[in-house]
């Protein structure tokens, strides 16, 4: 039951609020419906689990009304709805999820509520994913229901906001027992199943060319395994059939985005027999056309290394020049370019500076490796 | 999101231009007390709080001695530089918003109900790595 739960509750939400329930309060309908269902569904299962859920959670709905007014305007709802049925939209979960990355809220609440509402996660599991104490999340998500509240349904969803929060989600996943990343692969599924937009089926294609990878990115002591060293015998090639499938339907449709060109170069990474074989000027030339699109510094950073590995250290050097002093993993990539440059001396120094400045400990340990084996070529 | 640590040091950069607690009024502690508490309470309601602790001011320095030997100890000692009195552990949006809320932990009542401007130190967690870093 759990599964088709997790399936059913964003759907019925969705419809609660299409109809005009608010969302605390649908999702305490929903709750309540939950509850019922775990009693009844075991000796009676209904035909239609997801209209049974509708017609009981929409009773709970009207019955929450508290004050007259409230209670008025909802049964005014209630007369206009036709009767629950299967019939319902197709795209309810949807509108749920444009509901929760609400441009009104922070990312983090966007994130909390959208693992919460869409995802089906417990506060608690959320919670555990990102460290915090359950309370906090909880409150974090119920401040986030409150600002959806008050800033109201009704405007048009923005694509881009909901792409942003499921691309946060993967890419600050996975800690504890909630795989973050396959969750986000779950919701963007879903999403794109239901939007032909290109840019959805290019963050799907990300983030499964990302996925396949995983395995091979750590080491047994939990350490980071860079690209150019993985063992490429550890990728998922299912994953990443899938991946460029999905990315090559995407790129035909001719409407380029931020998304796609990310997953064309994760596509040539993931293409790639060995880091010697990597199409470098392909993956370089994809960096232009992303920086002309995103105009980011970080991308700058990251084409930078394609620079490297296209036109040698020297223009790479030259060309990391206008790229900010403070864009992360700056110095590293600095450090890398003198090393292949042949100054051993001014890499090594680099590399414990771009140690002392990394932002997690995987990325530091690394960078410290690097230093310590160059100090060892010196000497 | 981002995970920081709010430390509350009995020196920071520069002496306090403020006396000891000891030399203060007993409601001055109180609002002082009060002031803390409701710090939490808000980091809290924001869905931003991680964890809060004071330490002893009492420490004792240990290392390992070699194997089947005691351990090391020393100290405590009275006059340390880099006293630790307690900290916060926020989870927050920006490394803007860390600073506001240490610089409202900052903003305590002292003497007079003064703000005391005791120095916060921020220092961001090393977190995990993102997946796409090409």
């Amino acid at each position: 039951m759990d599964e088709l739960v997790r399936e059913l509750v964003p759907q019925v939400l969705g419809v609660l609020v299409r109809r005009g329930a608010d969302f605390a309060t649908a999702e305490d309908a929903v709750q309540e419906a939950l509850v019922e269902a775990v009693r009844r569904w075991p000796g009676a299962p209904p035909d239609d689990p997801k209209a049974w859920l509708v017609t009981v959670a929409w009773r709970k709905v009207v019955d929450a009304g508290r004050s007259e007014s409230a209670r008025r305007a909802r049964e005014e709802r209630v007369r206009e709805e036709p009767p629950p049925g299967p019939a319902e939209h197709e795209d309810d979960t949807l509108l749920l999820l444009f509901l929760c990355c609400h441009p009104a809220l922070t990312p983090s609440s966007a994130v909390a509520l959208t693992l919460r509402a869409v995802g089906g996660l417990t506060t608690r599991q959320i919670a555990a994913a990102y460290l915090v104490p359950e309370a906090t999340m909880a409150q974090r998500v119920s401040r986030a229901k409150r600002t959806v509240a008050e800033a109201g349904v009704g405007a048009p969803g923005d694509l881009r906001r909901v792409l942003t929060v499921l691309y946060l989600v993967f890419n600050e996943g996975y800690t504890g027992d909630v795989d973050l990343a396959a969750e986000a692969i779950r919701l963007t599924r879903m999403l794109a199943r239901e939007s032909d937009e290109p840019e959805v089926a290019g963050l799907l294609a990300l983030m499964l060319l990302h996925h396949a990878r995983r395995a091979a990115r750590w080491d047994e002591h939990g350490g980071l395994v860079p690209l150019a060293d993985q063992d490429r015998s550890g990728w998922d090639t299912a994953l990443i059939a899938e991946g460029v499938d999905i990315l090559q339907a995407a790129l035909a449709r001719d409407r380029l985005g931020e998304y796609q060109a990310q997953a064309a170069i994760a596509a040539l990474h993931c293409d790639a027999p060995s880091a010697e074989e990597t199409d470098w000027p392909q993956i370089l030339e994809w960096y232009d056309e992303l920086l002309a699109l995103t105009d980011s510094p970080v991308v700058a950073l990251n084409r930078v290394v394609a620079v490297g590995q296209v036109d040698g250290p020297l223009v790479g050097l030259r060309e990391l020049e206008p790229v900010p002093a403070d864009v992360p993993r700056r110095t590293a990539v600095e450090a890398w370019l003198h090393e292949r440059a042949g100054d051993l001396g001014a890499a090594h120094d680099l590399y414990v500076r771009a140690a002392s400045a990394a932002s997690s400990t995987a990325e530091r340990d690394h960078l410290t490796r690097q230093a310590a084996r160059l100090r060892g070529a010196r000497g | 999101m981002a995970k920081y640590l709010l430390l509350k040091h009995y020196r920071g950069p520069k002496p306090l231009d403020c006396p000891p607690m000891d030399q203060w009024t007993p409601d001055e502690i109180d609002a002082h007390m009060a002031f803390m508490g409701g710090v939490i309470a808000q980091l809290r309601e924001r869905g931003e709080f991680v964890d809060a602790q004071a330490v002893s001011t009492e420490g004792t320095f240990v290392r390992f001695d070699g194997e089947g030997r005691p351990p090391v100890t020393d100290g405590p000692f009275a006059e340390t530089k880099e006293l630790i009195a307690g900290w916060v552990v926020i989870d927050v949006d920006s490394l803007e918003r860390a600073h506001e809320a240490a610089a409202y932990l900052s903003s305590a009542p002292g003497p007079g109900g003064e703000p005391i401007r005791e120095w916060i130190e921020v220092r961001p967690f090393l977190e995990m790595p993102p997946n796409v870093t090409e």
